[in-house]
Parts: C-alpha cells; sequence; structure tokens
C-alpha cells in the first residue's frame, strides 16, 4: 500500500501551483527601481587581436548610460577556475586569465568586448551596433588534436601551448595495464566522439546586479544553482566584495543542468556596473546569445581499449581522451574529463586494471564545463559501447557479458581510487529483462522486419559517484571548494517549521520533497513545513544542487539539524513532564513518558521554547533553531540497467525509439514521483544526444548551431513513453537517508542503450556497421548503411 | 504608439514602440511575467498565449497586431479563487512540469488542442506539441497530463 504522505509517499508538488498559475518568481520577472539594461558586444570572430574598440559615436546613441570595455576592468579579477588538476608529471595545469570583458584578444565567438548599459534594452542594443571594433583575424584553433600540434596558433600568447594538462589515472598503474593487454586473449578497440552538447534549460540565463550606496551592500539576483559559490567566487576573486556585503538571490531557476553552476563574466559585469552606474543594472539573455555564452558540455574524442581473458573476463581497460576546454576555463571545467570521467572507467565491472589518459585542450570555442551527468555521461558512454563490439567479435550475448563481469561483492575497490559502498547489478539487470520484455523481442523484430523496418535491442549498464562531497577527497584531488551541505531549521513558537537549505531548487521538487523528510521525523503534517532556499541572505552556505547531491547531501544536512531540534525539545519536553530526558519518546508529533500515558503536543514544546516561563533556562537556551553542516564519508554509487528498442528505416536511415526501459537503484526513494521524473527528463536527454544534438563550429570557429533553427532539441514526437522502476534499491550505507541521488541517472544511462540498439538494428540486417558517431541523423545512418 | 485590447477579460491599454512584441508587452507594459521568452526563434513555445482564441507564440506577434484583440494567457487560466483549470490541475496530479518554465507555454499549447481536438491520441498530443520544447521532463508526464485533461482513461490510452 503506497504511503500517502512521509518518506516514500508521492504528494503532489507544492511548487506547481505558482508555476502553472503564472505567478512563479524568476529572475527576468524581477524589476527593480530605476534599472538600466546592459547589452555586450560580443566577438563575431572566433580569434583576434582587438586593436581598437571605438565607442564615440555609440555613447552619444539616445538612452545610452555608459559603455564598458576590458580597459574598465583592469585592475579588477578574473573569473576564477575553481579546481585545479595536477598532469601526469606532477605538474599543475595550464590555467589562463579569464578577464569579465576581452582585454587584447577574443578567444570565441561570443566573448564579450564592450558592453552598453541604456536606459533601454532596446537602445542599448542599437548602441552596441555603433561600437567600432578593430580586430585583427588570428588563425582560430578548432580541432583538438591541431590545436597539440607543434605549430599550432596558440589561443593564450602566455601559456606554453594549447595543452591545459595531460593527465594520468592512475599514473602508477600505467605499466601493469600496458602488460595486461599485451598478453590478453582478445583486445577489443573503438574510437568515438561523445560530441559537445548545449545544456540549454529553457530559461535563458538573466543578472540584475544592484548597489545602495547609503550601506555599501550589493545584490545580485541571477539564474544559478548555487547562490553561495558565486557569492564567494564573485566577491573574492572578481570583484573583491567581502561577502557580507553581497547578497545573492537565485529565485525560482528554469532548469540547470550544470550550465548554471558556473559563474560567468555577466554576473560580475551587473554587479560592478551597479555602483559604477549608481542604478540597477539588468542583462537578460537571448537564446542565441545563450548559445555562444553558457558553458557548452562533453566534447571528447576517445580511443578505448578492453582486453578480455580466454574466458570472457574483463582484464584491463586503457582509454585515451581528447577533452575540449574551449577558450578558457569554467568554472569547474578541468574537473569534468579527469575526476568525474576516470573514477567511473570500473563501470559496473570487476576488472582488475584501468588505465585513463586525458589531455583537456585549449580551443578558440565556448568553454566547455559540467553538464547533466558531468564525465560520467562520457566514462559509461565508451565503456558500454566498447563492451557490445566485443560481445559481437566474440559472439557471445552482450547481456551475458556484462553479467559475468558484474561485481556482486561490497564494498568493492575500483582500480581507480573510488570504493563503491553498495550495489546489486544482477538485480537491477533482472528487472530491466522483465519490464523491457527482453523475451518478447524477437516476436518484435520479426513484425518489424515483416513492415520492411529494422529492429534492435541497446542494453547498458552504468554507475555514476555522485552526492557530489566529501570535502576532504575532493581537496585531495584539485577542488578548490568544499563541497558539504547545509541545513537550517527554525521551529516558530506555533510549532510550525521554517527550513533553509543551501541546496537550490531548479525543478527539483525540494518544496515539496524536504518536508516530506522532516515531518516524517518528528511525526507532523509535511504542510507545517516550509523549505526556503535560493537566498545567501536567509540560508546557511551551502554548495547548492548539481551532481546529483541535494538529497544525498542536502537532505542529510536536514536530517542533522532536524535531530538536534527533536534533542532540544526532548529536553523542553522532559521538562514540562518532570521526567528524565532519556524517557522522553517522540511519535506522531507528540513528546511522552515511556511507559506512561504523559504526555505533551509538539506545538506545547515549541510555544515553551518561545514563550520560556516555565523553562530549564539554566540548562538550555531559549528558542528552537538549528543548524547543522554535513560532511558524507564517500560518494554514493547509483546504477542501473538501462534498454532501448529502435526500429531503423532502411531506405532512410531514420531511428525511431520504439521503446526505453530503466531499472535504477537509487538507494532509498523519498518521492517516487519527483523520481521518476527525474529519469524520464534525463532519458529525454540522453534520446536528444543519441539522436539529435550537436553544436558545431566551422573551421574559423564560427558557430553553426547557435539557435535553435540549427540545434536540434528533442521534442515530444522523438521520444515514447518510457518504462522506469526503481524498486531494486540497495540503501547507501554511509548517509542517514540510504539515499543515492537521481537527477543525472537517465542522462548518463540512455545514450549508449540508443546507439547500442541502433548498431543492433543494422547488423541484423546484415550491415557491417560497428559504431557511429552521435547523433545518430538519418544521414549518418544511412551513410554507415551505405559505405 | 497606443493600443488598447482585451487582456484575460479586461480592458488594458499602453503605450509601445512599433517593434515591440507582444510578449515584451504583456510583461514588461503589464506585469504579466507569466508568459515566459525562452528563444528567439520562435522554437520553443514558452511564449504561448491565446489571441481571438487561437494559440500563438506571442514572441512572434508585434504588440501592435494585437490591438483590439482579446488576449488569453496563463494568468487568466485559474478561477478567480485560484482554482486551477483541469489541465493546469492535470499537470500538477500528473508531475507534468519540473523547473516550471515551459509550462505556460505548455497549458496554453494543449488548451488550444483540446478546444480543436477533445479526445487526441498520445501521437496527436506528441505532435500537436511540436512546437513546445521541455528539457525537464521527457515530455512523458507533459503527456500524460494532457491525456488525462481531456477525460481519457489514462491507463487506456497511456503508459504509467
Amino acid at each position: 500500500m503506497p504511503k500517502d504522505s512521509g518518506i516514500g509517499a508521492s504528494p503532489k508538488r507544492r511548487e506547481d501551483v505558482r508555476f502553472l498559475s503564472g505567478t512563479g518568481n524568476y529572475t527576468d520577472d524581477i524589476n527593480r527601481p530605476g534599472q538600466a539594461y546592459v547589452h555586450f558586444l560580443r566577438s563575431d570572430v572566433a580569434h583576434g587581436r582587438l586593436n581598437n574598440v571605438d565607442t564615440s559615436a555609440a555613447a552619444a546613441m539616445p538612452g545610452v548610460v555608459r559603455i564598458f570595455t576590458g580597459a574598465d576592468f583592469e585592475g579588477v579579477g578574473g573569473l576564477p577556475c575553481g579546481w585545479q588538476v595536477t598532469d601526469r608529471f606532477g605538474e599543475p595545469m595550464q590555467e589562463p586569465a579569464h578577464p569579465v570583458l576581452a582585454q587584447g584578444k577574443v578567444r570565441h565567438v561570443g566573448d564579450p568586448i564592450a558592453a552598453v548599459v541604456a536606459e533601454t534594452p532596446e537602445q542599448a542594443r542599437d548602441a552596441a551596433e555603433a561600437i567600432e571594433v578593430d580586430i585583427e583575424d588570428l588563425p582560430a584553433v578548432v580541432n583538438m588534436k591541431a590545436a597539440l600540434a607543434d605549430d599550432a596558433t596558440k589561443v593564450h600568447d602566455d601559456l606554453n601551448s594549447n595543452l591545459c594538462y595531460d593527465w594520468g589515472f592512475i599514473e602508477e598503474n600505467r605499466d601493469a595495464v600496458d602488460a595486461a593487454i599485451k598478453g590478453a586473449a582478445h583486445v577489443t578497440t573503438l574510437e568515438l566522439v561523445n560530441q559537445r552538447m548545449v545544456a540549454n534549460p529553457m530559461e535563458p540565463r538573466v543578472a540584475v546586479g544592484e548597489f545602495d550606496r547609503g550601506t555599501g551592500d550589493y545584490t545580485l539576483f541571477t539564474t544559478s544553482q548555487n547562490p553561495h559559490v558565486i557569492r564567494l567566487l564573485m566577491g573574492a576573486f572578481v570583484l573583491g566584495i567581502p561577502e557580507h556585503k553581497l547578497r545573492v538571490v537565485a529565485p525560482d531557476v528554469g532548469g540547470g543542468f550544470g550550465t548554471k553552476i558556473f559563474h560567468y563574466a555577466e554576473e560580475a559585469f551587473c554587479t560592478f556596473a551597479a555602483k559604477a552606474v549608481n542604478r540597477p543594472v539588468k542583462w537578460t539573455s537571448s537564446r542565441s546569445e545563450a548559445f555562444m555564452s553558457d558553458a557548452h558540455g562533453r566534447d571528447h574524442v576517445t580511443r578505448i581499449e578492453l582486453a578480455l581473458d580466454k574466458d570472457n573476463n574483463f582484464v584491463a581497460i586503457r582509454t585515451n581522451t581528447l577533452a575540449n576546454m574551449g577558450a578558457y576555463l569554467s568554472t569547474f571545467a578541468p574537473s569534468v574529463p579527469s575526476y568525474l570521467h576516470g573514477t567511473l572507467m570500473a563501470g559496473n565491472y570487476k576488472t582488475p586494471n584501468i588505465y585513463v589518459n586525458v589531455r583537456a585542450v585549449f580551443t578558440n570555442t565556448v568553454p566547455v564545463d559540467a553538464y547533466r551527468g558531468a564525465g560520467r555521461p562520457e566514462a559509461t558512454f565508451q565503456l558500454e559501447r566498447v563492451i557490445d563490439k566485443a560481445a559481437r567479435e566474440l559472439n557471445v550475448d552482450p547481456i551475458a557479458l556484462r553479467r559475468q563481469n558484474f561485481v556482486t561483492e561490497f564494498p568493492y575497490a575500483t582500480p581507480v581510487a573510488v570504493e563503491y559502498d553498495t550495489g546489486d547489478y544482477t538485480a537491477t539487470m533482472d528487472k530491466l529483462e522483465e519490464i523491457a520484455d527482453v523475451a518478447g523481442f524477437a516476436e518484435r523484430r520479426k513484425k518489424s522486419e515483416q513492415a520492411g523496418k529494422l529492429r534492435g535491442l541497446g542494453v547498458n549498464c552504468y554507475i555514476e559517484a555522485c552526492g557530489l562531497a566529501p570535502s576532504n577527497l575532493a581537496g585531495q584531488l584539485g577542488a578548490r571548494a568544499g563541497l558539504y551541505e547545509s541545513a537550517t531549521v527554525r521551529v516558530n513558537a506555533t510549532g510550525g517549521l521554517v527550513v533553509m537549505t543551501g541546496s537550490h531548487s531548479h525543478g527539483q521538487g525540494h518544496e515539496t520533497a524536504f518536508p516530506q523528510v522532516v515531518a516524517e521525523m518528528i511525526g507532523l503534517d509535511e504542510s507545517m513545513v516550509e523549505v526556503v532556499h535560493g537566498d545567501t541572505a536567509t540560508s546557511p552556505m551551502g554548495m547548492g544542487t548539481y551532481g546529483s547531491r541535494s538529497l544525498a547531501v542536502g537532505g542529510s544536512a536536514i536530517v542533522r539539524a532536524t535531530e538536534k531540534i527533536i534533542n532540544k525539545a526532548k529536553k523542553i519536553a522532559a521538562h514540562l513532564l518532570e521526567a528524565a530526558e532519556a524517557d522522553i519518546e517522540l511519535k506522531d508529533g507528540a513528546f511522552s513518558v515511556a511507559g506512561t500515558d504523559k504526555s505533551v503536543a509538539w506545538g506545547d514544546v515549541t510555544l515553551a521554547a518561545y514563550v520560556p516561563h516555565n523553562y530549564p533556562l539554566d540548562d538550555i537556551e531559549p528558542g528552537l533553531e538549528e543548524t547543522a553542516f554535513y560532511d558524507p564519508a564517500n560518494f554514493t554509487y547509483p546504477a542501473g540497467a538501462y534498454a532501448c528498442e529502435v526500429e531503423v528505416d532502411p531506405e532512410t536511415g531514420k531511428v525511431t525509439i520504439e521503446r526505453f526501459s530503466a531499472a535504477d537503484d537509487f538507494g532509498n526513494i523519498v518521492n517516487p514521483m519527483i523520481v521518476s521524473g527525474q529519469v524520464h527528463g534525463g532519458i529525454g536527454q540522453g534520446i536528444g544526444q543519441a539522436l539529435l544534438e550537436q553544436c558545431v563550429y566551422d573551421d574559423d570557429g564560427q558557430l553553426l548551431s547557435a539557435s535553435y533553427m540549427d540545434y536540434a532539441m528533442p521534442r515530444a514526437d522523438d521520444v515514447p513513453f518510457y518504462s522506469v522502476d526503481h524498486s531494486c534499491g540497495t540503501p547507501c550505507t554511509h548517509n542517514p537517508l540510504g539515499v543515492k541521488g537521481c537527477g543525472e541517472a537517465g542522462a548518463i544511462g540512455s545514450p549508449p542503450a540508443v546507439v547500442n540498439a541502433v548498431i543492433d538494428a543494422l547488423q541484423s540486417g546484415g550491415k557491417a556497421v560497428d559504431h557511429i558517431d552521435m547523433p545518430m541523423s538519418p544521414a549518418r545512418v544511412w551513410a554507415a548503411m551505405n559505405a | 504608439m497606443h493600443i488598447s485590447l482585451t487582456v484575460n477579460g479586461t480592458e488594458k491599454t499602453g503605450e509601445i514602440e512599433g517593434r515591440t512584441l507582444l510578449s515584451g508587452f504583456l510583461r514588461d507594459g503589464l506585469g504579466l511575467t507569466g508568459t515566459h521568452v525562452g528563444c528567439d526563434t520562435s522554437q520553443c513555445g514558452a511564449c504561448v498565449v491565446h489571441v481571438d482564441g487561437v494559440a500563438v507564440k506571442s514572441c512572434t506577434m508585434f504588440a501592435a497586431e494585437a490591438d483590439g484583440c482579446a488576449v488569453d494567457t496563463i494568468e487568466g487560466q485559474a478561477a478567480p479563487d485560484g482554482t486551477l483549470n483541469v489541465i493546469q490541475q492535470a499537470f500538477q496530479d500528473h508531475h507534468g512540469l519540473q523547473c516550471g518554465f515551459c509550462t505556460p507555454g505548455m497549458v496554453m499549447s494543449a488548451a488550444a488542442l483540446l478546444k480543436e481536438n477533445p479526445k487526441p491520441t498520445e501521437a496527436e498530443v506528441r505532435a500537436y506539441l511540436e512546437g513546445n520544447l521541455c528539457r525537464c521532463t521527457g515530455y512523458h508526464n507533459i503527456v500524460r497530463a494532457i491525456l488525462a485533461a481531456s477525460g481519457q482513461d489514462l491507463p487506456a490510452v497511456a503508459a504509467e
């Protein structure tokens, strides 16, 4: 019987009412008195020397308040990078400066050159067109292999080369892996591309900066997944504003998918300019501007080798990847192809020898950083593709090959530095075969063939390390920030609770799910618990929401703070009941003395805390408010098995997704409805990557896919209904909720399933095709079939 | 220039530039910020409103063109006491939204669909939503919500 409240229930989302009635409060809905508007003049060339920026004609245009160029930001800090990778020779990565407005050179199409602040957005845009820019074109570096050539043009003149780092993981294992591959009975090799993606949350980025001369306080309203992180990075490293004089507010945010983690130039500009012109300054990105200024994702070129012994046991994996950083290092860019990618290369399998080499490369393109999954989709894709290829070469069933090599005993220490605490990969695969009706596939294939179509089944597993934390481990790996989460639980005199969390909701439903946890712990109705987030003025220092961490880390902080509340409330109850604290029990929102009928209601205790007339003031303070910071002992390891069934039209190469099934182990589940929704969305994005989406530059570094006319987003008729199941949960062993996180799984697990299915379909039609790079457009599939 | 129009049943007037888009007039001129702008190429559909009963992408129409028209936006969909209409309620019941940004356009498009096709099939719903992008839901629960709002037996016409 499903629960109707508390942990495990699916109450309707309370945030939906405002979103459905048009009363949400997104950043672009915020307008401050007297605000001016900024329009950024952006580079239309990929690489060039800025000889002169003449703003004189533009400054005389109607409504112009002031025009800023790079010269206005000399002496102001650049945008910082939050992660330092050490290369395989022990040297730190090359780390270029990243000015707020271009200084000396422009390095990608979209690099901001000047900013016009005017009375209206239209006046700002008109004036920007009147700025005369003298740019000397330089050769653009676009292709990663070409960027690493000895004679390549350098993106950054002051760096030694275009190589950010050459990273080996784990470097000490390199020789053993080479030897294992040399001695293996079979080696399968696959070269593939994980194409550049654009996250495309439906809400474009917006920033509104404000400065109060009377107090010296700054406020930034911004579309961020982590307002405290923006406050720290922008305050400390860019503008030199102490955190107590800077408030960052990220109100309702319309999706993030990673791209709203990072600190962007436009945020720093609006905050800086608000003081300079003594007016609030607002910037609203257009979608076209978003394509050339939001950090992109993926963009890896990889060669992977999987070595097997004569019994088809995996003995070694070796990978070599080129990872595109773009023109500058976005906030967490260096961590994505290194630690978030290399640590997952074991997948769900007990492979004893693994070595991962990644060379991160600067090019004249938009910076690349985390996009839903961030490194883990890239690891999963190459591993699950090469396993399928190996199964075909060895003529064994791909599901059986996976099952044979599953990790089955936990905890399991991988050869790539992480320890899986718990999981049951056999159970999720069993569940997948059931919900995907793998047994019925042959019959469905027959029907497709009768209709002249090729039908394929693709199956794969995935594992991810998420619940991003712990701080200590992240610090050892190069993080320049902590990765804990925070919560303050404030109980009001009349018994209601406000949870102030450092997590940030931009679609995840925290306002509904977090109260389920607190209400269950105390035994109250969920309507008595309110969640406050997204404002540095109201929440304790938190690290925000990404890496499927909100419930695993943020939820755990809420549990810890609520435990403190309960402990204090028990002390107060013991006093009111004239009993020993150890004898006080909390059940259904009332405190009672064990073994007696004496009890006191929750509201009586909370009232006593704030009206302390009869109160043990010598022992405890009045009030009922507690804060907790939670920093876990390990990552969490959600895992699962996915299946995709496609039909391919042999005449046109068009791929149609007929069925998609996902069996996930997310540990314990707080709100199954929200969890399913997260998986649906991730699958939608994964299908988008597999079939439709690609960010394309030409050889000159021009961005060809700069709008929804050219960048193919998945639409409702590109996808089927999905069958998702998360009943095979093995609870996380090290957080109090036993939860693992579900936000990225769908995007990690789905692309290889789609590609495996298409290859299976083509092979069934007698086509000797063993790989097609994503997106598998009809043209690419047709070309592969007819090669 | 001066325009007057009916918005959600109420007479409104405004001074606009010739280039002002209907979406901009609704948001900045009338403060009706429920209509969202998610792109600049008429692709995403977050800005869908009804003009004289027809679904329109308000970023693709000049405000001047709406002079004398009746415009309905997401703000006018619920009852005066705040009770959600059938489509809005179905979106909540079936988790048809996550971040909420595309939602106003989805609800307005769904209303237009159900007006012209009260009992659509799954395929018809998906085809009709061609012009509305959502990045959060993978469309699964949006399609379910619209089928549910049509009053059809959901288990018979949609997957779980």
